[in-house]
């Protein structure tokens, strides 16, 4: 099939495929195709109209000679089109000789037609049951999860329970690494968003309660606000999103590498190596955050009164002690283990749960920080409930 | 656009019948570099129409780098490579678009687009270059899972679920989606059992002859060598130190080609053979 690069820039006109009816009527019944040109890939299209001269609308030939020695060019999809016609006339009952053809067509017209495929057939259902199968694969799905989270945690707790057993496979200097990466370098941008968000809050509490000559009640809407709701939930999220992510990846690519069964074969369980210090880490971050967290937005509302509403911060203060009990700080500081645990489970489920591709990494990480952030407000609004409940 | 240079020693070796064939991969006085370090300088190498070329040589001695460079996908510093007689450096985009459909490349790890499945991996060529009807892309798709030796139900398996065999092997119908004329294998054997890799170097033979290939490979395999190459160039010292037939490799004098093709396995594959 010789080609230089200048017949793909010369006139398409004359490498057109063609499929004409041979000279004069059926002789003996023998019908007598001629094809030419070039029947390539890059003629797909034409190839295909050129193929319908063989369709034979009058009824099928007994025999058909296919002639090629006109042909310039013949790659495997030509040579496809051909055994499909040859095929398709074969079925009607014709018989089919390709004649004049060049050694090397004879060599790819003979493997190709050695090797009719076909696509195996897909199963075709309706949309409903397509529906029906989702929604209930979902709830499958999501009580696996369930159970396989309570499983985890347990595997978890007796891989504490190991430690507490035998301190001296306690990995400190692991922990120190998760605190610094999950806690120490969280602190600017949890607090600059608690700061902004405290901020905004106030100011919108102090336009509102101005209308009822309320103004100082802000420091009551903030104080609680902050401390019972907001400054554990933008915590948990904003950790949802920079510590629970990294540990999904961090341990799903160590899974995707083989790097956790190495970690087994060697006698570490990995629990125990890669997971604890990580759960730890939020355990014990995410109230340290939180309580930054209060306190930046508590101050970033402190401001904000100052500037809009005159409340000076001996004043805020002042009412703020009023306003709020222990009860109230220790609300939001009793939820941020819960939260750290929902968090860090998911995270570490979701990366063990990553198979061999690069793509299934990229997967479990978003549904990693999805889950994660719908968990937490699923618990802040259980805790709420809880809370009630008991009058705290 | 004749390059005329010396006629590079190792032609010596092929005979005088190897001289009339076409050249289609010409490489001269390439040199190839990374920083101040240089992986390859005065490297010639010819590749004719219609052979199977071997292309061993250490590791770390720049044979992906040669292949990267003559794909266009590592720069060079100096020298000329020219496919099909045109000058890689020197053609207009368009052309050079045009060239780049007429060879397929197999990738050490497949390099399979993970997020299709086996027969979109093959469709993506077909879709992206020419005007082809979807059913007639399915059609083919399918006749070229089944020349490389797929069974039909792994054309609609995503990557991820095929063993390393199965990788490779959709990994070249993807490269021979477009019915190129030269051919690139990067270790096409490497990772694949003794069996596996015999029945490739065998599938590989066929579809050269089906398809009137050109094939360069870039191979350890000395079973490969031996088995299916009709020509071999060993890189060494950052050049073309021998080309030719087995025996010219046997015979050369080389320091490295002596030890690789006189080495305790390449003994084995010798005795194996006779």
């Amino acid at each position: 099939m010789p080609l230089s690069t200048d017949a793909l820039a010369d006139d398409a006109n004359l490498h057109e495929p063609a499929l004409d009816r041979g000279e004069g009527a059926r002789l003996d019944g023998v019908e007598t195709l001629v094809a030419g040109g070039e029947w390539t890939a890059e003629h797909a299209s034409a190839v295909e109209r050129a193929a319908i001269q063989a369709r034979f609308d009058e009824g099928p030939p007994e025999k058909v000679a296919i002639d090629l020695s006109g042909l310039s060019r013949l790659d495997t999809m030509g040579a496809l089109i051909l055994t499909q016609i040859r095929f398709g006339l074969e079925a009607n009952g014709a018989q089919v000789d390709f004649v004049n053809e060049k050694e090397a067509h004879r060599i790819l017209l003979r493997e190709v037609s050695a090797r009719h495929v076909e696509a195996p057939p897909v199963p075709h259902r309706s949309r409903f049951v397509n529906f029906l199968t989702e929604v209930g694969e979902t709830m499958v799905m999501s009580w696996r999860d369930l159970v396989s989270g309570i499983a985890f945690l347990g595997e978890v707790f007796a891989a504490v329970a190991r430690i507490a057993l035998h301190p001296s496979r306690f990995r400190a200097t692991a922990l120190v690494n998760q605190i610094e990466q999950v806690a120490f370098k969280g602190v600017p941008i949890i607090t600059l968003i608690s700061f902004l968000v405290g901020a905004i809050i106030a100011q919108q509490g102090v336009f509102q309660l101005r209308q009822f000559g309320a103004t100082t009640f802000v420091v009551d809407l903030v104080g609680i606000l902050v401390l019972r709701e907001l400054g554990v939930l933008l915590t948990s999220i904003m950790v949802a999103g920079r510590s629970g992510s990294a540990f999904t990846a961090e341990i799903g690519s160590m899974k995707m590498r083989e790097e956790i069964d190495a970690l087994r074969v060697m006698g570490l369980d990995p629990i125990e190596v890669l997971i604890v210090p990580r759960l730890l880490a939020l355990v014990i971050g995410l109230p340290l955050l939180t309580f930054l967290s209060s306190m930046s937005a508590m101050f970033g509302a402190l401001i904000v009164s100052w500037i809009y509403a005159d409340i000076s911060p001996d004043v805020f203060l002042a009412r703020l002690q009023d306003a709020i009990a222990l009860n109230t700080f220790f609300v939001g500081l009793i939820k941020a283990p819960f939260m750290a645990l929902v968090i860090g489970v998911i995270a570490c489920i979701e990366g063990l749960a990553v198979k061999g591709s690069a793509e299934s990494l990229g997967r479990q990480v978003t549904s990693s920080v999805v889950k994660a952030i719908f968990m937490v407000i699923v618990m802040d609004g259980l805790f709420a409930i809880f809370f009630a409940a008991i009058d705290y | 656009m004749e390059q005329m240079t010396q006629s590079p020693p190792q032609q010596a070796s092929d005979g005088a019948a190897a001289d009339e064939r076409e050249v289609v991969i010409r490489v001269r006085d390439l040199e190839v570099g990374f920083g101040t370090k240089t992986i390859m300088k005065n490297l010639d190498l010819d590749v004719y129409r219609g052979e199977i070329l071997g292309f061993v040589g250490g590791s770390g001695q720049g044979k992906s780098v040669l292949t990267r460079a003559i794909l266009g996908l590592t720069p060079t510093r100096h020298g000329t490579i020219e496919v099909f007689g045109r000058d890689l450096d020197r053609i207009p985009t368009r052309e050079r678009r045009a060239l780049e459909r007429r060879w397929g490349v197999l990738f050490q790890q497949g390099a399979l687009f993970s997020a299709l499945t086996v027969k979109q991996n093959i469709q993506v060529p077909m879709r992206e270059h020419l005007d082809m009807p979807q059913h007639l892309m399915d059609d083919l798709a399918m006749l070229k899972i089944d020349m490389v030796g797929l069974k039909p139900d792994a054309a609609d398996k995503f990557p991820s679920e095929l063993s390393g065999g199965m990788i490779k092997r959709a990994a070249l119908a993807r490269a021979l989606s477009l019915d190129p004329d030269i051919l690139f294998l990067d270790e096409p054997t490497s990772g694949l059992d003794p069996i596996g890799a015999a029945d490739f170097d065998e599938l590989i033979a066929t579809l050269q002859r089906t398809l009137g290939l050109t094939v360069y490979m870039v191979t350890h395999d000395l079973d490969s060598l031996y088995t299916v190459c009709d020509r071999i160039a060993a890189l060494a010292e950052g050049r073309i130190v021998a080309a030719g037939p087995i025996e010219a490799m046997l015979a050369s004098d080389h320091p490295w080609v002596r030890s690789y093709f006189h080495g305790k396995r390449a003994r084995a594959v010798t005795a194996a053979d006779s």
